[in-house]
């Protein structure tokens, strides 16, 4: 199965929202989900620096920083560090199906701003196990995940 | 048994080394989170928690691991590169992987036990160069850079008792290895005292109306169109303004995929086979093993018949640099 791209309507629509509320649900998922897995990594030298994930297929913005105790949204502004893709290809990012330098290659992913930064993010996430994250999650949520890149991956 | 055609696969984080070992690699190489190898980037690599459990779970299932100390240590902080070795030889892996030679001479005297392996860094070219660190050091593998043909690659099997390891796949650069200062010139780091060609610190990507730039320390070098496939942003990537025409002055991107010629070096008794790609992520390496893992097996059953399947190439290409791959100087019908 091929994950689907955005629907253009749904698209559309999300374009038209501001990017506060974005960011706050994008924190709260994150916090939800993510943070369990990430929470042993060391943070240090990242707390504070500001994010930016531009989703380029739904003109979506999200603004956020890494803390000790998670993620944290922030309003719109200067950001330390831009990543850019579709959604499509940040879901296969997120489910390991890709690797960034492949869509860097193919100009599908975009880092701007503070190169260090967003490498060392991208090879912390490297770093930490699918299978991990997965059983952090609350809710059978972990299941879900691993069964829809097992899904996409066919 | 001698070995043959062992497929070595890269691994920066835990779960690549697993990607590698769960698809197929019969070795992994890996480094430490330091300048003591040549993939020294931010949040890559292994310290001695991931190194362990890397070790544990490669052996398990009868997978090696091997260590790249492939940069040159320099006066004032050589002991980390010494604790590295010392690291290496208490940890149960099977092999280093060294290009100064004053480290493989403390190698050999501190632990004579430690299998030793000659990196690319090392640029021997010829088998007297590669009979020089047998004698001397007892390398048991050398790695040759990736500018011979197979026939001079043959040259040198047929006259060293040293175990010859051959790059299959992944980033070509322009193969000056263990020599090359180009970052230098814009950056004031070398690959080979600190680990990398590009570092993170020194690299900025911008979206701009005339397309994608990359810069080096400032220094534009290169431009994207929005067709254009990227490749990695080193110098000797990039393009650049010869008189008054702009255009790959060094090379293109590319990354060299051998893998037609794996029948050739199956006759030619080549031991292993390098995938290059520590830093990439393990999506990557998942891909590559697989992909090299078939062909392989695929050689050592039927040599003659070989013939690389449509899709692995395709596969290959798509994770290439540039989105394209080349035989490099491996196949060169002049002399």
């Amino acid at each position: 199965m091929k994950l689907p791209n955005f629907p253009k309507p749904l698209a559309r629509f999300v374009s038209t929202l501001p990017s506060w509320p974005a960011s706050r649900a994008f924190a709260a998922a994150g916090n939800l989900l993510a943070w369990p897995a990430l929470r042993e990594l060391d943070w240090s030298h990242v707390a504070g620096r500001r994010f930016r994930v531009q989703v380029s297929d739904l003109g979506l913005k999200l603004y956020f920083t890494v803390h000790a105790n998670g993620f944290r949204a922030l309003h719109n502004g200067l950001a330390d560090v831009t990543f850019t893709a579709t959604a499509q290809d940040f879901a296969r990012l997120a489910l390991r199906l890709e690797d960034p330098d492949t869509l860097f290659f193919n100009r599908r992913l975009l880092i701007e701003g503070d190169t260090n930064l967003g490498l060392s993010v991208k090879n912390m996430l490297d770093a930490v196990e699918l299978e991990t994250a997965a059983a952090g999650m609350p809710a059978g949520m972990g299941r879900v995940v691993m069964k829809l890149r097992h899904l996409a991956q066919r | 048994m001698p070995a043959l055609l062992e497929l070595i696969c890269p691994a920066g984080s835990l779960p690549a080394l697993k990607a590698a070992v769960d698809n197929g690699a019969d070795g992994v190489y890996l480094g430490l989170k330091d300048n003591t190898n040549a993939r020294n980037f931010a949040g890559l690599n292994f310290d001695a928690k991931s190194l362990t459990e890397g070790i544990r779970y490669a052996h398990n299932k009868g997978v090696k691991v091997l260590m790249a100390l492939n940069t040159y240590p320099q006066p004032d902080t050589v002991s980390r590169w010494h604790q590295a070795v010392d690291t290496a030889a208490t940890s149960g892996l099977d092999a280093i992987i060294l290009a100064d030679p004053g480290l493989m001479a403390y190698a050999r005297k501190v632990h004579p036990n430690l299998r030793l392996h000659l990196s690319v860094q090392g640029s021997a070219t010829s088998y007297e160069a590669v009979n020089f660190y047998r004698e001397r050091f007892g390398i048991q593998r050398a790695v040759l850079p990736r500018v011979l043909s197979l026939p001079q690659v043959e040259n040198v099997v047929n006259n060293t008792d040293v175990e010859i390891e051959l790059f299959g796949f992944g980033g070509l650069c322009v193969m000056v290895e263990g020599r090359c200062l180009l970052s230098s010139y814009a950056c004031g780091d070398s690959p080979n005292t600190f680990g990398a060609c590009s570092p993170g610190h020194a690299v900025r990507w911008q979206q701009t109306p005339k397309g994608m730039e990359t810069r080096l320390n400032g220094v534009l070098i290169d431009r994207y169109a929005d067709d254009e496939k990227a490749g990695y942003p080193t110098l000797c990537k990039g393009r650049f303004d010869v008189q008054g025409e702009t255009y790959y002055a060094l090379e293109e991107p590319t990354s060299l995929n051998s893998m037609e010629m794996l029948p050739e070096m199956a006759r030619i008794g080549i031991a292993a086979i390098k995938i290059e790609g520590r830093q990439r992520s393990p999506a990557y390496v998942a891909q590559v093993t697989q992909v090299w893992r078939a062909a392989i097996d695929a050689v050592k059953k039927d040599q003659a018949a070989f013939k690389p399947n449509p899709a692995w190439m395709a596969q290959l290409n798509k994770v290439s640099e540039g989105s394209m791959s080349t035989l490099g100087a491996y196949y060169r019908p002049w002399k």
